[in-house]
C-alpha cells in the first residue's frame, strides 16, 4: 500500500490531525510531568556540593535544550515554508516561535533563581546566559517583524528569511560569546558517560520528554487556530463541526 | 543603453548613491553627530575617571557606531522603494545582488567610513593609546562593512513596514553581536599585550562571509517586500 506521505501537509487534513493528537500529547506532557518532578523533588538524593538548590536544573536544562532545538527546528520550517511554498510549514514556524521564546525566558529566569545561591549573582555575564539572551532577542525578533506585516503571506516569507539567517548565525554568535567569556560549569551528561546519580538522570530524562511533549502540544494548539485564523474564509472551516455549532 | 560589465555596475550604482547622498549632505552629518554625540555622554554618565574612561573606550565606540549604523540603514532601501526606482532595478537584466552590492558599499562610504575616520578623535578624548587606536581603526574598517551588510537585509525585510526603524534594530542588533566582540576584543588584545592577529583575522573573516552572502539575501529579501 502506498502510503501518501503529503497528505498532512495541507491545513485541511492537518487540522483533523492535530486536534486528535493533542489530548494525547497534553495527556502524557502532564504524566510525566508528574513523575519527573516527584523523582526530581523526593527521590534524587541532595547534591553533595549544591544541596537542595540543584533541583533547579531540573526544569533549567530541559528548557535551555529545547529552546535551542525549536529555534532550529523553526528554521528547518520556515525553510521547507520558503522553497517549497507550503502553507502549513509557515503556520508551523509561526507557531513555534512564542514556545521558544517562552522556553528561553524560562531557562533564563531559572537560571538566575540558580544563580543567586551558587554564583551569588542574579546574573553574570557568562557565555552561555548571554547566548540564551541572545537566542531570547531572535524570537523576539522573530515575532515582532511576523506581528508587524499585515500581508500573511509577505510576513511568512519575510520572517522565514530572518528565521534562516538568525540559524546561520546562531553558531557564529554561540562560538564568539564563548571565546569572550566563560563561566559556567560544563555539562555533566556527556556522550562519554556521565557523572550524574541514576535518580538525577532520570528526573532531567523524564522532564525533558515532558517538555518535549508539552511543547508539542502547544504547538500544535497554536497551529490549529492559526490554520482556523488563516483560512476563515473557506468553505471547510465554515462546515467545521465547532465552527457551526 | 549601453550593457554593462558586473564591475561597471556597480561603479555606475555607487557613483549614483553618493550623488544623491551628497545632495542630502544632513542625513550623512546626522549620523556622524549622533556618534558624536552618544560617545560624548558617556563620560557624563559614568563620571570623568580617566583610568575607567580609558577602559570602556572600546566598547563605547563600538556600540555608538553600532548604533549609528542602525540610524541610517531605514534610508538604504526607502527612497528608491517610494520613487519606484527599486522596483526597475529589480527588473533590470543585471544581477540585482550586484546592485545590492553596490548600495551597500555606498552606505558604508557614506555612514561607516565617516565613522571610521571620526573614531580617533574620539578615542584621544578617552585617553586611549596611540596603538589601541591604530588597532580600533582597523577593526573598524573591517567590522562596519558587516554591520552595512547585515543591516542591509534588515532594510530589505522591514521595508515600507510601519515603526520600520525600532524594528530593524530589534533585528540586526543581535545579529551583529560577533562583531562587536571581535572588534573591542582586538583593542582589549593590545592593552593586555596580546596578539591582536586572532581577532582582527575573525573580523575578516566575518567580513569576507558576509560579502558573499549578504548581497543574495538580501536580494532575495527585497523580491519577499515587493512582490
Amino acid at each position: 500500500m502506498a502510503i501518501n506521505w503529503f497528505k498532512y501537509s495541507a491545513p485541511t487534513t492537518f487540522y483533523g490531525l492535530a486536534g486528535k493528537l493533542i489530548p494525547w500529547f497534553a495527556l502524557s506532557a502532564a504524566i510525566l510531568f508528574a513523575i519527573g518532578l516527584y523523582i526530581g523533588f523526593v527521590v534524587a538524593p541532595v547534591d553533595a556540593q549544591q544541596g537542595e538548590f540543584y533541583r533547579i536544573i531540573f526544569i533549567h536544562v530541559p528548557s535551555s535544550i529545547i529552546s535551542m532545538f525549536l529555534y532550529l527546528i523553526m528554521a528547518g520550517y520556515a525553510a521547507l515554508g520558503l522553497i517549497f511554498n507550503t502553507r502549513l510549514s509557515a503556520m508551523m514556524a509561526t507557531a513555534i516561535a512564542p514556545t521558544g521564546a517562552l522556553f528561553a525566558f524560562i531557562s533564563l529566569w531559572t537560571g538566575a533563581l540558580w544563580g543567586k545561591p551558587m554564583w551569588g549573582a542574579w546574573w553574570v555575564w557568562d557565555a552561555r546566559l548571554t547566548s540564551e539572551l541572545i537566542l531570547l532577542f531572535l524570537y523576539l525578533g522573530y515575532i515582532a517583524l511576523h506581528a508587524s506585516i499585515d500581508d500573511p503571506r509577505r510576513a511568512d516569507r519575510a520572517s522565514a528569511l530572518l528565521a534562516i539567517v538568525g540559524s546561520v548565525n546562531v553558531p557564529i554568535i554561540y562560538f564568539s560569546v564563548q571565546w569572550w567569556n566563560t563561566l559556567h560549569q560544563g555539562s555533566t551528561i556527556k556522550f562519554t558517560g556521565t557523572s550524574m546519580h541514576i535518580a538525577m538522570q532520570q528526573a532531567m530524562f523524564t522532564m525533558l520528554a515532558a517538555c518535549w511533549l508539552y511543547a508539542i502540544a502547544v504547538v500544535l494548539a497554536r497551529v490549529r487556530s492559526i490554520i482556523l485564523e488563516r483560512e476563515k474564509h473557506t468553505l471547510w472551516i465554515s462546515e467545521l463541526p465547532e465552527v457551526k455549532g | 543603453m549601453k550593457k554593462s560589465t558586473l564591475l561597471g555596475l556597480l561603479v555606475l550604482v555607487i557613483r549614483r548613491d553618493l550623488v544623491l547622498a551628497m545632495r542630502r549632505r544632513a542625513d550623512v552629518l546626522t549620523t556622524l553627530i549622533f556618534f558624536v554625540m552618544v560617545v560624548s555622554l558617556f563620560p557624563l554618565g559614568v563620571g570623568p575617571e580617566m583610568s575607567m574612561l580609558r577602559k570602556m573606550a572600546p566598547g563605547v565606540l563600538w556600540v555608538a557606531a553600532l548604533l549609528s549604523s542602525m540610524l541610517s540603514l531605514g534610508r538604504l532601501f526607502s527612497a528608491d522603494y517610494l520613487d519606484g526606482t527599486l522596483e526597475q532595478m529589480m527588473l533590470a537584466p543585471q544581477s540585482l545582488s550586484m546592485l545590492v552590492l553596490g548600495k551597500m558599499t555606498a552606505h558604508w562610504m557614506v555612514s561607516g567610513l565617516p565613522l571610521v575616520l571620526m573614531a580617533p578623535v574620539l578615542g584621544l578624548q578617552f585617553d586611549m593609546p596611540v596603538q589601541a587606536l591604530g588597532v580600533l581603526i582597523i577593526g573598524l574598517l573591517l567590522g562596519t562593512p558587516v554591520l552595512s551588510m547585515v543591516g542591509a537585509i534588515g532594510a530589505a525585510l522591514t521595508l515600507g513596514l510601519r515603526g520600520g526603524g525600532v524594528l530593524l534594530s530589534l533585528l540586526v542588533l543581535p545579529l551583529c553581536i560577533p562583531v562587536l566582540i571581535f572588534g573591542t576584543g582586538a583593542v582589549e588584545a593590545v592593552s593586555t599585550g596580546l596578539s591582536v592577529a586572532s581577532h582582527l583575522s575573525l573580523l575578516g573573516a566575518l567580513l569576507v562571509l558576509a560579502l558573499v552572502f549578504t548581497p543574495w539575501v538580501t536580494a532575495q529579501a527585497l523580491r519577499i517586500s515587493m512582490e
